[in-house]
């Protein structure tokens, strides 16, 4: 316990300066200015969405493409926070900041759960154990009563964040989610380039080495799942908080699904990917709802086109050509 | 007859028997994974929506070619087989040497493309077809009443789970399989065409599953989403039982049905999640599984 307590700490302990570990300043102020001017276009609700699948497969991606673990039961994580942050908002009285705090901490408990149980096993088996495991939870929350099975928890109160911020106020509401969302980019920014994530990198491309070279692989697995499982509870919250409702769809499988398909089509182990991976998702079903479940259709075409054609998705090909052509002219 | 534990035993039979129903769907679709997994190392997630398929299959043949039940037990699982050799051979083939995730994306996103497709055409509602009329009604075992047809799917599938075992682990054919599982490269240059293998097994394991929707169709309504949550249950029982054995995955398939079933008479509530908590009971104390080899 006290060695994870040391792992831990080399999360934020130093930093690690190398090439491409550079701040990249220029994509990060672009991203943050054009979110600041998204509102004055785009339907707030929308944007808020957006934010907060972003937050959601961002965490996911510091699993999949810094550690090389496939979740398919993330959504237990984002589900679970939504209902503890929508209970504790409605039924407990907490203020926003502390109903999200309550549930994204019960997210991270859960992950400590699954993640004992998983990080034994690698690959194929990891993803079928989450998958179960988060199955299993969907159950529980169909019967428990707190959560109103089908009709989920409704009329969650926004509130006041800190007793000034009224995020009853559409914009406002829109500039604390946006702050929630740098907070949590910037955050697994930092988790990605501190020493932690070096020896997560290195476990990834080769465990038997990593070992031979003293490190406790998984130690560093269970705590950058238990991390990730905490920032999708942190996205949970927020929607819970901007939606005013917490359901079982976002416990299902399919949200599991999901976020694995934002991820994988903005491009796995990219910093920026999993956010234009959320926008484009988002916006999919956003514009594609009048057709019904030929959005699931659409999905389907777009993992089966990801997997055969552009594996590195989005960013991934960017980046890609980018360095093919910048070598070329060297 | 008395009652046992405060159970009658009708109830307690009866949900035997519904556990063993469950059972022999769950040791049909975790056998065809187990054949996939062994060839190509690919966890096929499509399995529960070709399941599905399977049982639509024969419900297009009962109601526009009037071809019954008997008929589609042989020609669904011919179609959705040479389906899956298809896909196979257009798809799935482009992903060796990669890593297996690939293939698990790969079958994710078929299956919600099929899901989705029968969902835009049927909506989530399901669709009867009848009990073929030689095996409707049942017997008076005394302590219960077995439905004809029930009885005939627990046989059924026994039997094909273990003609699949006797192939695969008794015959030439079954010999090539084992081989060009553990090193495929050798067998091919032992003049066996690997690649037609592969083809030829993923087709078998579909055919598997569809075999088992067909079975499926007069007791649960054909429905477009039939096997997507079938499919997470049968994930768990291929994690319980470990990738190591056919046999392995017919007994854990039986087992956890029977299980379930049981889980129903003493504890109802926990029917949906027993096979979930047996998994991560096994977990802790097998991680390989029961009869998994450690990976």
């Amino acid at each position: 316990m006290t060695r994870s307590v040391e792992v831990l700490r080399t999360v934020f302990a130093g930093r690690v300066r190398h090439e491409g570990g550079r701040f990249p300043l220029l994509a990060f102020g672009a991203m943050v200015l054009v979110f600041l001017i998204a509102p004055l276009f785009i339907y707030p609700i929308f944007l808020m969405n957006v934010l907060c699948f972003a937050i959601f497969a961002c965490a996911f991606n510091l699993l999949i493409g810094y550690a090389g673990l496939l979740s398919f039961g993330h959504a237990a994580f984002l589900g679970t926070a939504g209902y503890i942050t929508g209970h504790a908002a409605k039924m407990w009285g907490l203020p926003p900041e502390l109903a999200i705090l309550a549930g994204t901490f019960a997210a991270a408990l859960l992950g400590l759960v699954f993640g004992m149980l998983t990080i034994r096993r690698q690959g194929i088996y990891f993803a079928m154990i989450t998958l179960a495991l988060a199955q299993m939870v969907y159950f529980f929350y169909l019967q428990a009563p707190f959560t109103g099975g089908e009709d989920g928890i409704q009329a969650i109160p926004r509130g006041r964040m800190f007793g000034v911020l009224d995020l009853q106020n559409m914009m406002t509401l829109y500039f604390v989610v946006l702050a929630i969302f740098l907070a949590a980019f910037l955050l697994i920014y930092r988790i990605i380039h501190s020493p932690f994530g070096e020896v997560l990198k290195a476990i990834r491309e080769n465990e038997r080495r990593a070992i031979s070279l003293g490190y406790k692989p998984d130690q560093y697995k269970l705590i950058v799942f238990v991390l990730s499982a905490a920032l999708s509870g942190l996205a949970g919250g927020t929607k819970a908080i901007v939606f005013q409702l917490a359901t079982l769809t976002d416990v299902h499988w399919s949200m599991s699904g999901e976020v694995v398909l934002m991820t994988l089509l903005g491009g796995l182990g990219t910093v920026f990917g999993p956010v234009i991976g959320a926008l484009v998702i988002v916006a999919l079903q956003n514009y594609l709802a009048p057709i019904g479940a030929w959005v699931t259709v659409v999905q389907g075409v777009i993992f089966v086109a990801c997997v055969l054609m552009f594996r590195r998705g989005i960013v991934g090909e960017i980046v890609a050509k980018v360095k093919s052509r910048s070598s070329h002219s060297k | 007859m008395t009652e046992l534990l405060g159970i009658s035993p009708q109830a307690l039979f009866g949900q035997l028997l519904i556990g063993l129903i469950n059972g022999s769907f769950y040791a049909l679709l975790s056998l065809g994974l187990a054949v996939i997994f062994g060839l190509l190392n690919i966890i096929n997630f499509a399995h529960g929506a070709l399941y599905m398929m399977g049982a639509f299959v024969g419900w297009y043949l009962l109601q526009y070619l009037g071809l019954g039940y008997w008929w589609a037990l042989i020609i669904s699982p011919v179609l959705v087989g040479l389906f899956g050799m298809v896909i196979e051979k257009t798809m799935l083939k482009r992903l060796h040497g990669l890593d297996h995730l690939y293939g698990l994306l790969l079958t994710f996103g078929l299956a919600l493309i099929i899901q989705g497709l029968f969902r835009n055409q049927f909506g989530s509602s399901g669709q009867p077809y009848v009990i073929p009329k030689e095996l409707a009604g049942g017997v008076n075992l005394g302590f219960m009443f077995l439905p004809l047809y029930r009885g005939w799917v627990i046989i059924a599938s026994l039997v094909v789970c273990f003609a699949t075992w006797y192939v695969i682990e008794r015959t030439k054919l079954g010999s090539y399989l084992r081989a060009a599982t553990e090193n495929p490269a050798l067998v091919q240059a032992f003049g066996i065409n690997v690649p037609r293998l592969i083809t030829l097994t993923y087709g078998f394991g579909v055919a598997l599953a569809a075999f088992a929707g067909v079975m499926a169709a007069p007791i649960y309504q054909v429905n477009p989403t039939m096997g997507a949550d079938l499919i997470i249950v049968v994930f768990a029982v291929v994690v319980i039982g470990g990738m190591g054995s056919i046999m392995g995955s017919i007994v854990t398939g039986f087992g956890l049905g029977v299980a379930e079933g049981l889980t129903k008479v003493f504890y109802p509530e926990a029917s949906n999640t027993v096979i979930f908590v047996i998994m991560a009971i096994v977990l802790m104390i097998k991680p390989a599984g029961l009869f998994g080899r450690t990976a």
